[in-house]
């Protein structure tokens, strides 16, 4: 069923008793050609460019739980591309691009906000560094612009210098980066999928591979086995415990990263903003709530929800940059699992096993990826070749040196 | 989270810093013929279970003692703690 | 206005009366009233608007789980935007305005959006809107984000002060109705350290809302008795006004305490609130239950609310929406209201109960039946009936109580892994799962609902944690108290209803609900996110289950299979700056300064931040305009004569014990096994990955003595990192660390009269000589008649310089001696920026350079990775990727036009080649203007820059619109073959 105008109008009056379902609840067939494990943003993301884009059939999606329940319906909504290192801008990039194509693609108001995203300097280090970066932004073909601070307070009025214990000395600017309405960049892909041909699947849950002679064969489920080619992981936050159904041990380590969100207040940010010094980032959705967040938490951990030290540290980083923020409530908090990998950058790329995939390891920057993510990755499937933004995304990285490591923080995942 | 440190008795997770899998004490021998292919495995492979977890934390706003927690990493349970110079030792390690 | 909905009795002190506005509009109320009791008083039901459709709406409950009755509280800088005027405490001289609306309350514009409803169904949004695409940024999305939000923010800095505290006990225990009050008198009597906290500034729970007697004495008396007799237990802290918020980890929980939000402004000197991280060795949830609403046509109109606030207004707080009133109910409590209100003279036209066989009474008539719709623009005026005999009936009332049941208040139960359980003989969720670490739940938040299952559950739940930490325990004398059972048949919503309201302040009706089902968005949180049920400030505190209720039906599912409620922290809303506590402004990080800062201050210094530290940047003289007069003047007579800079902040590490150098030999990539005594040496940390971690010195001081010095940014890390291979990697060697940076005040003298300063200070019997003590030469000395100094022959900038340290508490004197004794050398003291031109002049890499990703070869130290030894790093950093033919190397650049500058950040490119990512080949680190050179210089990475010395090379910053020409150049701009520093 497409949307449109029309439709919404005649479907007003008509009391909405012709809308259907979103997407299919499909049962499961004994056997595809592709299986994707994970119902998350990138696995449905995966499954659309699949199918559409790579004309490829025969499509399964399996979700353990409910479609979009993971970190794409568990983040702060966050669409950027000012990466500094070759392997990953052009990724991001196309990804930023594909964005901005998104609703029109999907038929489906995702809400793609852009209104900017900035990054605050206190320091002459640190604006080096942000001018390099800046430049790479530029020299890949994304924007970015470097701001001073009298432009800045012209965006930002309210920002603290007049005691602030790191003046805010410039910042940088990418005005396309902004935000997304999260939980509909699952809905749309999902019901764009179904549409092309896609069985999604939901409370089926992967409980084990078949292997036979070092080829995959399908997977066990909690509702059976389902024969398939190719199997295709994509299950952020449970990556390791997945792969060890396989017998792989994989360079990640799981966190858990907190976010949080106010109480709906009249506009007050137009954009997104990120206090590095503070550890904390901020934006208002459209409904008016402030989404924020800082570092994670810093222990191994799967349950979804963290401790106070993070989130008072967070707080005090909010404080520190909008004095104003005092009145104004946190109204939620919740964790989401971040599968951190080694050098902070992700992974697409085959297995040592024929026919098994693996995408993960997004640490928390796995959102903004989505759609790059789901089109590489289907291309992966699709012609066993990687896409050309993310050819640097392979295991073997790590065993030949070529670490994408933007932080510069080396293999100690959670300084990622 | 509170860390009952061997010594000090529970102190706050807070005091302390983390750094990853217990395992990381198990530095392979930089001089062996396959040490590249140990240190690369030491460096980047990691368990990451759901469930217990031997890891180790740093008092860093205490008495500098690495210690080697047990944690559920579903539960945040913590069943056991002790100072990684003594698991360390247990477990072979030396000069 | 005069009060003309108060009534006789309650809990307001009448002998105080305070005057509030709300909506510009001045009125009286009581002390011991909320802004909504005071208002509803005075004649006010309608108090807010509803977040999507600006429906008319008033207060829906009297209590924190308010979806309604928001406002703006406060003016100025202290506006608190939607805050409940259920829970807020009246003072004199409060102020307060409805929110969401223009240009009033009761004619607000954007009501036009509930004429065009039928638009804004569930989901609209994500099914229009996008056509043309550009229209989102422009017009649509400005348009909904103006609309949307609540109330503001005054965009003024908080003017208020927040603390943090830190409690412990044995017990705690959240909520003070009877199931808690009698879990204290036990666990208090039985001498465990208890702390009762509840969120009321009255505590007593419903006690205070109801007429029911405990023993011989009125409920709300008994509560104030036992307050009174815990608050006299020298082991129990009474926290009124204080909020648990969550439940963490091994028994931690977090607390908000309303200090001064029942004040005008906080008293002088106290915060507004402060925020308790409480250590429990067990705690008591004995938060009681909510009741909960039924979805029906039009049941969102002011005065209609739940029975049990109808209840709570009349008995606690004198007051009521309206002298005539109906209640609606689907269980027994809802006739208690009745019968309260009656018996407080409010008239009660109707009882209509969904039930067969309902109660009867003689006050009032009671039907069976449903409510189909109600009347009354901006307040209630009639209701409809439905009865179940047949026919319907029109009522003609202002209030309306309705209640659904109650709802065990579970929230603090989910906060771990906890998911409760269906209970179908109250039909409603009760705990379950695995609760938090050591809690417990007594009383109506366990689903007992009677006073009298309260009062004993929460005595015999605390006897029992009693005795679990090894107390004695005797159950205290309890009162007699009503132990009626709960009589209930659910029902959740009225059929067929066109528009009943589920989730009140986000607009989300039942219609909404089975729209989500029919697009197949079933799951609950599925539900959630697509309708907004239960997303609003009140967190669907009475939302949720009738969503829940709703959904089940649809799907044809019980409740349980749909799906539980689950709660997140925080319980309700929590100011951020009580979250933040002091840490704002200059106090948000501590803040480090050097010895030398007092006298660095009286010179007129310039400071920058380094991380926490404050750093003299410059030391500006009378009649120099710009910051680079300065820095040249620094550089320049430092490299003519004598400078000196504070180096305190660099990290210095002592390391002592018979394996000190064979440790040492493992940290560093190169060697330090024969260093000899009284020598020092240059090293260089990898990380175990092979690359860069840190880079300093190492003096041997003695066989068994080293002192370390690392960057001032990874002072911390380094430290940390070598105890790990201590502790951890190699445990039996006889090493032993510590950190000893704030232990010495270090300062760099350098500069050609650097030796004939220190030999003015440095006591006669040490040979400073360059035969006597040489270039990289280290001893512990003592100087001005005796005082202990450590002296390191060792060069940043370049020239011959010493560090020369001495206890802290002798930094301050240091500087003064050295800056009077060098007066005859005209010596200058510099800061950070000559600090750095002077070692960018020299080649030295820095934080700059060393930015995680550099290998020892980028910096032209390949060779220094020792192949003979097993040292951190050694090993990864021979992989292949770390060691392409094209390797970045380290630089110089300088301007092929003298008068342009290289500025860091731009990014190199060969000359001819198209200037894109592709072809990029590298960047510059730092750039300075050289005073030496008269010109700016830079250093940086280049690919196979060491075989391009000479090449002119292209530097671009797209960024900042530079393109020019730069030549490549060794990076030892100064004295490369190091003459000076070895003079």
């Amino acid at each position: 069923m497409r949307y449109s105008g029309w439709k919404v109008i005649k479907e007003a009056l008509t009391g909405h008793r012709g809308w259907g379902p979103a997407w299919r609840d499909a049962t499961p067939k004994p056997a595809y050609d592709y299986i994707i494990i994970g119902g998350g943003g990138h696995g449905l993301a995966t499954a659309y460019y699949l199918a559409k884009q790579f004309k490829q059939a025969n499509i399964a999606v399996l979700e353990k739980g409910w479609i979009g329940g993971g970190n794409v319906g568990r983040n702060t909504t966050i669409i950027r591309s000012n990466y500094l290192l070759d392997g990953n801008e052009p990724f991001y990039e196309f990804s930023l691009k594909l964005w901005e194509g998104l609703e029109q693609e999907l038929n489906y108001n995702a809400m793609v906000s852009q209104r900017g995203i900035l990054n605050l300097i206190h320091s002459d280090a640190q604006r080096d560094a942000f001018t390099r970066r800046g430049n790479a932004m530029i020299l890949n073909g994304a924007d970015a612009e470097l701001l001073s601070t009298k432009q800045i307070l012209a965006r930002y009025p309210f920002l603290n210098v007049n005691d602030a214990r790191f003046p805010i000395k410039g910042g940088l600017a990418q005005h396309r980066g902004g935000t997304v309405r999260h939980d509909a960049v699952a809905w749309g892909y999902a019901r764009g999928a179904d549409q092309h041909g896609v069985d999604i699947i939901q409370n089926c849950e992967v409980t084990g591979f078949r292997i036979e002679n070092g080829t995959v064969k399908g997977v066990e489920t909690s509702r059976g086995f389902i024969g398939a080619k190719k199997v295709a992981a994509c299950v952020a936050g449970s990556s390791s415990r997945l792969m060890e159904k396989a017998g792989m041990r994989l360079p990640i380590e799981s966190h858990v990263l907190q976010a949080f969100v106010s109480e709906g207040l009249k506009p007050v940010l137009p954009g997104v903003i990120t206090f590095g010094a503070g550890h904390f980032y901020c934006s208002q959705s459209d409904k008016g709530g402030l989404v924020f967040g800082g570092d994670i938490d810093g222990y191994n951990s799967y349950a979804q929800r963290g401790n106070l030290p993070v989130i008072e540290d967070v707080a005090e980083g909010g404080m520190a940059i909008f004095p104003m923020l005092g009145r104004a409530r946190l109204l939620r908090m919740w964790g989401g699992i971040m599968d951190m990998s080694m050098d902070g950058s992700p992974i697409i790329d085959r297995t040592h096993i024929d026919g098994l995939y693996f995408n993960g390891g997004w640490c928390y920057g796995g959102f903004k990826a989505t759609p790059a993510s789901g089109f590489a990755y289907a291309h992966l499937l699709a012609t066993d070749r990687p896409h050309d933004t993310a050819t640097a995304y392979r295991f073997d990285r790590f065993a030949k040196g070529r670490m994408i490591d933007e932080k510069g923080m080396g293999n100690q995942p959670n300084l990622h | 989270m509170i860390i009952n440190h061997p010594l000090l008795g529970p102190r706050d997770a807070a005091e302390f810093v983390y750094k990853g899998d217990a395992a990381l004490i198990h530095r392979p021998d930089g001089m062996a013929p396959d040490a590249l292919e140990k240190f690369i495995d030491y460096g980047y492979l990691r368990d990451n279970p759901a469930g217990e977890h031997r890891e180790l934390w740093f008092h860093e706003q205490g008495d500098r003692s690495w210690l080697v927690v047990t944690r559920n990493t579903l539960t945040h349970e913590i069943t056991s703690v002790e100072l990684a110079r003594d698991v360390a030792r247990r477990e072979g390690r030396s000069k | 206005m005069t009060q003309k909905n108060r009534l006789q009795g309650g809990l307001i002190d009448r002998s105080r009366s305070y005057t509030f506005r709300f909506d510009g509009k001045t009125m009286t109320g009581h002390a011991g009233d909320t802004l909504a009791s005071a208002l509803l008083a005075n004649g006010v039901r309608l108090m807010g608007r509803s977040f999507k459709y600006h429906r008319p709406r008033g207060p829906l409950t009297a209590g924190s789980e308010e979806p309604n009755a928001i406002v703006e509280l406060r003016e100025g800088a202290r506006q608190e935007p939607n805050t409940r005027a259920t829970t807020a405490e009246l003072f004199d001289g409060l102020v307060a305005r409805s929110q969401n609306r223009w240009p009033s309350l009761a004619f607000d514009a954007l009501s036009v959006n509930d004429r065009l409803s039928s638009f804004f169904a569930a989901g609209f949004y994500y099914k229009t809107f996008m056509w043309p695409a550009a229209f989102w940024e422009k017009l649509y999305e400005p348009m909904i984000r103006r609309a949307a939000g609540l109330g503001s923010l005054s965009l003024q800095d908080d003017p208020d002060s927040y603390d943090k505290g830190f409690l412990h006990c044995d017990l705690l225990i959240t909520g003070a109705g009877p199931a808690g009050l009698a879990a204290a008198l036990t666990a208090g009597e039985a001498g465990l350290r208890v702390i009762l906290a509840d969120e009321d500034y009255v505590m007593g729970g419903r006690l205070n809302a109801e007429t029911f007697s405990l023993g011989d004495m009125a409920g709300h008396d008994w509560a104030a008795q036992t307050v009174a007799r815990l608050r006299s237990l020298p082991n129990v802290r009474v926290m009124p006004r204080t909020t648990v918020l969550g439940a963490f980890d091994h028994g931690i929980y977090g607390a908000v305490e309303r200090v001064a939000d029942h004040l005008a402004v906080p008293e002088a000197g106290k915060p507004r609130q402060i925020l308790w991280r409480i250590y429990t060795k067990r705690s008591l949830l004995t938060a009681g239950a909510l009741e909960r609403p039924i979805a029906f046509e039009n049941n969102d109109r002011p005065g209609i609310m739940l029975a049990s606030a109808l209840r709570a207004y009349a008995n606690r707080w004198a007051a009521t929406p309206a002298q005539r009133v109906a209640i609606f109910t689907n269980n027994d409590d809802g006739h208690r209201t009745a019968a309260d209100l009656h018996a407080k003279g409010v008239k009660v036209a109707a009882v209509i109960d969904t039930r067969p066989g309902q109660p009867v009474s003689t006050d009032y008539e009671v039907l069976q039946g449903e409510i189909i719709d109600t009347a009354g623009r901006l307040g209630l005026t009639r209701i409809t009936v439905r009865l179940a005999k047949g026919g319907t009936r029109e009522i003609e009332c202002g209030a309306l109580g309705v209640s659904g049941g109650w709802n065990p208040n579970v929230s603090l139960t989910c906060h771990q892994r906890g998911r409760p359980v269906w209970e179908e003989g109250i039909a409603a969720f009760v705990p379950g799962g695995t609760l938090p670490d050591g809690m417990t739940v007594a009383g109506a938040a366990q689903g007992l609902f009677s006073t009298h299952a309260a009062l004993t559950s929460g005595a015999e739940a605390a006897a029992q944690i009693a005795t679990d930490l090894g107390h004695a325990a005797t159950k205290p004398d309890l009162p007699q108290a009503e132990d009626a059972p709960v009589q209930i048949t659910p029902f959740w919503h009225v059929t067929d209803a066109k528009r009943a309201w589920v989730d009140q302040q986000n607009d989300v009706t039942a219609k909404d609900v089975k729209l989500a089902h029919q697009e197949n968005f079933v799951s609950v949180e599925h539900l959630k996110r697509y309708t907004t049920l239960g997303m609003a400030t009140d967190q669907g505190k009475t939302s949720n289950m009738a969503g829940l209720a709703i959904m089940a039906e649809i799907a044809g599912k019980t409740i349980p299979e749909v799906g539980t409620t689950m709660f997140r922290p925080p319980y309700t809303p929590t100011a951020m700056g009580v979250l933040a506590g002091r840490s704002r402004g200059t106090d948000f990080r501590p803040v480090r300064k050097t010895p030398s800062h007092t006298w660095a201050e009286e010179q007129g210094a310039v400071f920058v931040e380094v991380g926490n530290w404050l750093r003299a940047q410059w030391f500006p003289r009378k009649g120099e305009t710009t910051w680079r007069e300065s820095v040249d003047r620094e550089v320049l007579q430092t490299r003519k004569s004598v400078g000196i800079c504070d180096v305190t902040t660099l990290g210095k590490i002592d390391v002592q014990g018979t394996d000190a150098a064979a440790f040492l030999n493992r940290i560093y990539c190169n060697g330090f096994a024969k260093l000899a005594v009284g020598r020092t040496r240059y090293g260089l940390m990898l990380r175990e990955d092979g690359i860069a971690m840190d880079d300093g010195t190492a003096a041997r001081l003695a066989e068994d003595h080293f002192v370390v010095t690392t960057t001032t940014a990874n002072a911390v890390s380094v430290y940390r990192h070598m105890e790990f291979v201590r502790q951890c990697l190699f445990p039996d060697m006889d090493v032993q660390l510590i950190s000893t940076t704030e232990a010495w005040a270090q300062f760099s003298v350098a500069g050609p009269n650097a030796r004939k300063l220190l030999q003015k200070v440095v006591d006669p019997e040490f040979d400073l000589s360059n035969e006597g003590f040489p270039f990289m030469a280290c001893g512990e000395i003592t100087i001005c008649g005796g005082l202990r100094a450590r002296l390191f022959r060792i060069s940043f900038s370049g020239e011959l310089a010493y560090e020369i340290a001495v206890p802290t508490r002798y930094g301050d004197a240091l500087i003064r001696r050295l800056m009077r004794e060098g007066q005859e050398f005209d010596v200058v003291a510099y800061g950070t920026e000559a600090l750095g031109v002077m070692r960018i002049e020299k080649g030295h890499a820095a934080g700059n350079e060393l930015n995680g990703t550099t290998t020892a070869l980028n910096l032209g130290m390949g060779r220094m990775v020792s192949q003979a030894k097993d040292s951190i790093g050694a090993v990864l950093s021979r992989r292949e990727g770390l060691n392409e033919p094209v390797a970045l190397k380290l630089v110089g650049f300088k301007p092929v036009d003298p008068t342009h500058k290289v500025p860091a950040g731009s990014h190199l490119m060969t000359k001819g080649a198209p200037v894109d990512a592709a072809h990029d080949q590298g960047y510059v680190t730092s750039a300075c203007y050289s005073p030496n050179l008269g010109h700016h210089i830079a250093i940086g990475y280049l690919k196979s820059g060491d075989q391009r010395l000479g090449e002119i090379v292209r530097l671009v910053s797209p960024l900042t619109g530079f393109d020019h020409d730069v030549e490549v150049v060794s990076a030892h701009f100064v004295d490369p073959e190091g003459e000076r520093l070895r003079a």
